[in-house]
């Protein structure tokens, strides 16, 4: 759902993830590689000589064939994928190896050859040093990316598309069934103050403001800048096929920070955030439909995944004042 | 209050539990005067049926008083006297607004459960597992409606319990059974099964139009009744082989439409049969022991209908489909839409054209459930229906 996040009304997330952020370094990287790689491979003579290793014949046909095809390996993941960090940490590895092979090669020659082997030396343990940035770097991108959630969800709903609506986008409403909001307070002109109440008693709040509002087909809105737990949601109104009521569909990002803050949230949201959303659905049906939320004995709660996990028994229950 | 609530395999106890309270505005709470064990309270007895806890209120057949009513029903009074359906279900969702009640989709708050099993959740039903709501059942001194405008229906007093408690399930099962056959006058019909439901199915036939109705079961005191009371032609299948009895009484065609008033605990003549799914369902490999539904489908006549109202849970094996297919057999099923009877159904109790309390055979106080269960599930003492007063 990438791309479809940053498409909400035209309205990306405030980099949550620092997305473009460690794409350069990798990309100088799968360059270098391919370069090295060449070279290894097209004119082993000549680098051999160059790196002070051409008296031995191993080294000059084996060896640095075998780093070049090494070198040419994560050139199109270093240069194309969007989470190169597997790709970096290889070539870090690979730098290990070649630092050792010339330690080795250092210890055991002399003269302007040594001193050429030396040169070698420390160019590679600069690469590496790059590599060793670009590689931890990569690692927290993929990290954060991680962390932000994206679920969506879909029901249908036995009433006309304008009447559904007129429902969500009285903001107010989403509470009484999105069970991770507290309450959300309409502050006029498309802006608004929603809390959520966290796992630990932790409580957050953000300003949001209607990023997109088609009367009958579709709401997107997006926090402000500056909100701790970046979000957007987008949710759109089809009439279903045959007039079969009006297909609902949600979008929601969430990308909470690094730290204490963004576990909670991601507690709250637990292993599946689409399942959230579903239920979120569910429930919205059922306030629709039938007026509430419909209760039973072993879920007084109401429809709730995690409420379905730890069902009370199907009888009154006990902590209730006799009737 | 006092209920009978699930122990566990093969047990169930009387407790002492709180009363009920209106939990949504929609909701009655009903003091219950008549509630009977159903056929499918076994399955949910032995076990078969997933997702049941100790401590659950079984039964989902019961009538009584209203005593309480929330704040947005309506339509009922304290003090009316009620059958309540068991299909838990809202009327205002697209599935109730067809009729399918007991598919309502917004009944179920345990729907995810439901789904992961079944692909997509039915509505809920009182008394019969997390997986179908949660709701606690009716073998109790009260119980608590929800959509109390939609479900229940009142009855007049001049009626006893008895001729009126089935409405809640049995009856209407039996009915929709022989309705799904497509009955247009003539038909020739087999029913798997001459407990409660299946009497009332061969008994609804003949209201339908049916010619001729053929009772399969193998006590001999259910087929007495199936013969005496219904007029049905009784079919033992632990002395004959069914598929071979049906085509020699039907002039090799077989019957027109057949029902499986048995579902997900069937026995079998063969020994070695029987010991196949047995064993298999015991192993939880599979959840059924559908020797009735495979017999229905075999014996029915090219062309014909299989109606399926006995109660499955999950998955069966050696499914028949080449019989079915080949042969344009058309299977039409559900857990029965009540709601959708009760009134039709009543009318013609009121006319004297059925008495339905004809399939009860016993009639106990509610602590004594759990020696109804025993005496149900052994068919001791000719048990057919076992009504329990509170």
């Amino acid at each position: 759902m990438g791309a479809d996040v940053t498409a909400m009304g035209g309205a990306p997330l405030d980099s949550p993830a620092g997305e473009p952020r460690g794409r350069f370094l990798p990309r100088a990287l799968g360059v270098l590689s391919l370069g090295l790689g060449a070279a290894a491979l097209g004119t082993p003579g000549l680098v051999s000589r160059v790196i002070g290793v051409d008296d031995s014949a191993l080294a000059r046909t084996v060896l640095l064939r075998a780093v070049g095809v090494r070198e040419l390996v994560p050139v199109a993941g270093l240069l194309a994928s969007g989470t190169p960090a597997g790709w970096v940490w290889g070539r870090v590895a690979g730098d290990t190896m070649d630092l050792v092979a010339l330690a080795v090669a250092w210890r055991d020659r002399r003269g302007e050859r040594r001193r050429r082997v030396g040169n070698a030396l420390a160019a590679v343990a600069g690469i590496t040093a790059l590599d060793l940035l670009a590689a931890v770097l990569a690692s927290r991108a993929a990290t954060s990316r991680r962390r932000a959630f994206r679920a969506s969800a879909t029901v249908t709903v036995n009433r006309p598309a304008d009447e559904v609506y007129r429902f969500w986008r009285d903001l107010e409403n989403l509470p009484r069934f999105m069970y991770h909001l507290e309450s959300v307070r309409a502050d006029g002109d498309g802006r608004s103050h929603w809390t959520v109440r966290a796992p630990g008693g932790r409580r957050v709040e953000w300003d949001a403001e209607i990023v997109d509002d088609n009367l009958s087909e579709l709401i997107s809105w997006r926090s402000v800048k500056g909100a701790r737990v970046p979000n957007a949601g987008r949710v759109r109104f089809a009439r279903a096929a045959g007039g079969r009521g009006t297909e609902v569909r949600v979008d929601l990002v969430y990308a909470p920070p690094a730290g204490a803050l963004g576990r909670a949230v991601a507690k709250l949201f637990g292993e599946e955030p689409g399942q959230q959303v579903r239920d979120d659905l569910r429930r919205f049906k059922q306030v629709i439909e039938t007026g509430e939320v419909v209760r039973s004995d072993g879920s007084p709660e109401g429809l709730a995944t995690r409420q379905q996990l730890r069902q009370r028994p199907a009888r009154p229950a006990a902590d209730r004042a006799p009737r | 209050m006092k209920a009978n609530c699930w122990q566990g395999r093969d047990s169930v106890a009387i407790e002492e539990v709180p009363e009920p309270r209106i939990m949504n505005a929609r909701d009655a709470i009903v003091r219950i005067t008549s509630t009977a064990i159903c056929g499918s309270d076994l399955h949910l007895f032995h076990g078969y049926i997933p997702t049941v806890k100790k401590g659950d209120i079984l039964g989902h057949e019961f009538m009584g008083e209203v005593v309480e009513v929330g704040p947005e029903v309506h339509n009922l009074r304290v003090g009316d006297r009620v059958v309540v359906p068991f299909p838990i279900a809202c009327g205002s969702c697209a599935a109730c607004q067809s009729g399918l009640y007991s598919l309502c989709e917004n009944s179920n708050p345990n729907a995810g459960i439901a789904e992961k099993l079944l692909g997509h959740s039915p509505g809920g039903i009182f008394g019969y597992s997390h997986m179908l709501g949660g709701y606690a059942g009716g073998q109790a001194e009260y119980a608590r409606v929800p959509f109390a405008d939609v479900g229940p229906i009142t009855v007049p007093d001049d009626l006893p319990d008895e001729k009126v408690l089935l409405l809640s399930d049995v009856f209407p099962t039996g009915y929709m059974g022989a309705e799904l056959c497509g009955i247009t006058g003539g038909e020739v019909i087999a029913v798997w099964g001459a407990g409660a439901v299946g009497l009332l199915a061969m008994r609804s036939a003949y209201l339908l139009g049916a010619e001729r109705v053929i009772a399969i079961d193998r006590f001999p005191y259910r087929l007495r009744l199936a013969r005496e009371r219904v007029g049905a032609e009784p079919l033992n299948y632990e002395e004959t082989d069914v598929v071979e009895a049906l085509r020699d009484m039907t002039g090799g065609r077989g019957p027109d439409a057949c029902i499986d008033a048995v579902g997900m605990e069937g026995h079998h003549s063969s020994a070695l049969l029987d010991a196949y799914d047995r064993t298999k369902q015991s192993v939880r490999l599979e959840t059924e022991r559908p020797h009735a539904l495979r017999e229905a489908i075999m014996s029915c006549r090219n062309g014909g209908t299989v109606s399926v109202i006995g109660a499955y849970g999950g998955f069966m094996d050696k499914f028949p489909i080449g019989s079915l297919m080949n042969r344009s057999i058309t299977l039409r099923t559900g857990q029965c839409h009540v709601q959708r009877y009760t009134r039709l159904l009543l009318d013609r109790i009121r006319r004297g054209e059925i008495d339905p309390s004809f399939v009860i055979s016993h009639r106990l106080r509610l602590e004594d459930a759990p020696v109804g269960f025993e005496m149900f599930r052994q068919k001791q003492d000719d048990c057919t229906k076992v009504v329990l007063k509170p």
